[in-house]
């Protein structure tokens, strides 16, 4: 195991010593210490690491990540995990606004709440989030499943493509072309799959699922004013 | 065809509504939604036309046309990156997608820009193993919607240009309409068949300058430092546009007037918003020297650009390098009016063909249909643009020696004069044979 003390060390050393194990792999578990909300921590790794956060991590905690099991134990600023291609991301805290967003692939859990946007453009990720997430989240989503424990705020899964959207609380307003769909017997089993892997214990059953209503997929007259 | 008008049967025809104009309220009221097409601005607009180059003379040392040097090698992004990108000709390729067009255009543009030195641009649609492995020198575009994002390309790029605008477009998303969706594209894109996909207009994961300025952090961090960032603009504030992009941490800004082209966007968006490419470039050079960046941050425009003249006139204004998009189609063989009567019947005509997004082009470049695309010799077209790129240098070289110059870069403002007060006004030259330069003095 290597402990990196971010007081000692900047985040452009941790991530070059992070990156330089794709090249030849030295060390599997990495600790970052003290990192005291630095933004661009972790981020491009591309190789099966753990990394162990313990404190605060700012903007874009573990960006794009490959393959890497990154921990924060502490909250995280905007975009942490964006543009993930695989891998998991765990966020033990809260999570500000677009976390996820554009990631292609992975598990990104979330123990805390998700601020603003949360899986914003998501591109096939998987994200489970324990609390609530804030407005707009999934907005523009293409593809992946996104599974909210708590509330969701306004205009969830605004501009939706194919992203399966899981709610177990309250959904303040839904946005434009996202509805509310059928739990059919398929849906329980992804969503009780996406639990099991995030290790949050909740019942399926008591989920609701929301989707695209495939209006605004090709322009017509009628939506002119959705445009 | 119809007879011609007899003008002196006292047929007037109105300036306010003329026959385009009156033609797009027809269409407007059959189908009720917006005209969509690509090109650019088709509006006459103040532009490098309007600018002329004083020769040297009595005061002035020219230098021999074939034999003295004239550089034209430029390097981009000296600020941060560890590996800055080495251009033989300060001419590029702007950034069109792959989607908008067809695989084959991609790697003509591919081959062409690698005869002569210089780079192409990926766009809003990921790369392609096309136009990566034609491409000595790639830039990968990181655009608001992400399509096909993804760290292994950001590595494999030569530079990352972070798209905030377009000219044509300035404040607007991309489209793609479903005809262009075909299996390989959706997969690209992460989309279903068939939609017709409008691209986000807004970064999903920073909002304003300073989120920018750690955004562009990360994508060094991600690519350690290595390759250059630029930042991409459509041309409206451009002053503080420019301020605030060298204020983020860019290498390199891109600014890309209002004439730019695109391959799909809503004609009233064309015509109407931003400024032209004349006016934006004394605004970007203002804002660099005014921060002590000018040629530290290296500025490269684009938005009409169309024969080595246009070229010297923007480096003569400041630039470092140009950038080009329309042209380069033309070059690979866009409304070639060898294609006439196909062009005709699809509602079109060659010289006039705008409808990019249709997919329908007949020259197979703005396409994805495959019987189309196979039209397209990618080498044949690649050695059409690469000698287009040469005549582009050798007419700006000779301009700059002309002006007594053995670098393009050392074109000045003061080389240039205005043939309106309007070119006066916007590229702060003077009027031609006089001193005045409109705004500046009276
Ligand atoms: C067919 C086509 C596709 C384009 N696609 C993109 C794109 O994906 N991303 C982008 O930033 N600009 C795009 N542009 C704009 C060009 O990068 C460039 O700004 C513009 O073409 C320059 O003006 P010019 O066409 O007058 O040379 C596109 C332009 C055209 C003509």
């Amino acid at each position: 195991m290597k402990t990196v003390d971010l007081q000692k060390q900047s985040v452009r050393e941790l991530n070059q010593a992070l990156h330089d194990q794709v090249a030849e792999c030295t060390e599997r578990e990495w600790v970052v210490t003290d990192p005291k909300g630095a933004h661009n921590i972790a981020c491009g790794l591309d190789q099966n690491l753990t990394v162990d956060i313990q404190g605060h991590a700012g903007y874009y905690c573990a960006g794009m990540n490959k393959k890497a099991h990154i921990t924060v134990h502490g909250n995280v600023g905007q975009g942490v995990a964006e543009n993930m291609m695989s891998g998991v991301v765990r966020i033990k805290g809260d999570a500000s606004q677009a976390a996820g967003a554009t990631a292609h692939g992975g598990l990104l859990v979330i123990e805390g709440n998700a601020g603003a946007r949360c899986g914003i453009s998501m591109k096939g990720v998987d994200i489970v989030v324990k609390g609530n997430v804030g407005h707009m989240s999934c907005f523009m989503g293409q593809a992946g499943n996104l599974v909210v424990c708590g509330d969701a705020g306004d205009a969830l899964g605004d501009s939706l493509y194919e992203v399966h959207i899981y709610v177990k609380g309250s959904v303040k307003s839904l946005g434009a072309d996202c509805v509310e769909k059928e739990m059919r017997p398929e849906h329980i089993s992804e969503l009780s799959e996406l639990l099991n892997r995030a290790g949050v214990e909740e019942d399926p059953a008591a989920f609701k699922r929301y989707g695209s209503a495939r209006q605004l997929y090709n322009f017509k007259v009628d939506n002119a004013s959705a445009y | 065809m119809s007879k011609d008008i007899d003008v002196n049967a006292g047929l007037r025809e109105s300036a306010t509504f003329d026959r385009t104009t009156m033609a797009e309220i027809r269409r407007a009221a059959d189908t009720g939604i917006y005209d969509i097409r690509g090109f650019g601005a088709k509006r006459k607009l103040p532009h490098f036309d309007d600018l002329l180059f004083l020769g040297a003379s009595m005061s002035r040392y020219p230098l021999e046309g074939y034999r003295e040097k004239c550089n034209t090698k430029v390097t981009l992004g000296t600020r941060f990156a560890k590996k800055p990108i080495e251009l033989d000709i300060p001419v590029t390729i702007a950034g069109m997608s792959f989607g908008a067009l067809s695989a084959n255009a991609k790697e003509a543009l591919g081959r062409g820009a690698s005869l002569m030195g210089t780079s192409t641009t990926t766009g809003d649609g990921g790369m392609t193993p096309e136009e990566r492995g034609q491409s000595s020198k790639l830039v990968y575009q990181y655009l608001p919607s992400r399509y096909g994002m993804n760290p292994d390309d950001l590595r494999k790029a030569d530079a990352i240009e972070v798209v905030l605008g377009q000219g044509a477009k300035p404040g607007g998303g991309g489209m793609l309409l479903g005809q262009k969706i075909t299996d390989r594209v959706a997969k690209m894109r992460t989309l279903p068949m068939g939609v017709d996909q409008r691209s986000a207009c807004r970064h999903p994961d920073w909002t304003g300058p300073d989120d920018l300025a750690i955004k562009i952090l990360e994508l060094r961090e991600i690519t350690d430092w290595q390759v250059p960032i630029y930042i991409k603009v459509g041309a409206t504030r451009t002053y503080y546009d420019v301020k605030l992009a060298v204020k983020a941490g860019a290498d390199v800004i891109v600014v890309d007037g209002m004439q730019g082209g695109t391959a799909a966007t809503q004609d009233v968006f064309i015509e109407h918003v931003g400024i032209p490419t004349l006016a934006a470039i004394p605004q970007a050079v203002q804002a660099l020297q005014e921060m002590g960046m000018h040629r530290k941050v290296q500025l490269i425009v684009s938005g009409g650009i169309r024969n080595g003249a246009d070229v010297a006139k923007c480096m003569a204004l400041g630039a470092d390098a140009v950038a080009i998009g329309t042209a380069a189609l033309i070059a690979l063989g866009c409304n070639d009016p060898k294609y006439d009567e196909e062009f005709r019947k699809i509602g079109s005509a060659a010289g006039y063909y705008d409808d990019y997004h249709e997919g329908k082009d007949p020259t197979g470049i703005s396409t994805q249909n495959p019987d189309l695309m196979q039209r397209l010799d990618p080498v044949v077209a690649g050695r059409k643009l690469a000698n287009y790129l040469n005549v582009l240098t050798l007419e700006a070289q000779t301009l700059a020696r002309a002006c007594g110059k053995n670098d393009l870069r050392n074109l000045e403002p003061e080389d240039l004069v205005a043939l309106t007060v309007e070119s006066a006004a916007m590229a702060r030259v003077p009027l031609a044979g006089t001193s005045w330069i409109p705004g500046q003095s009276f």
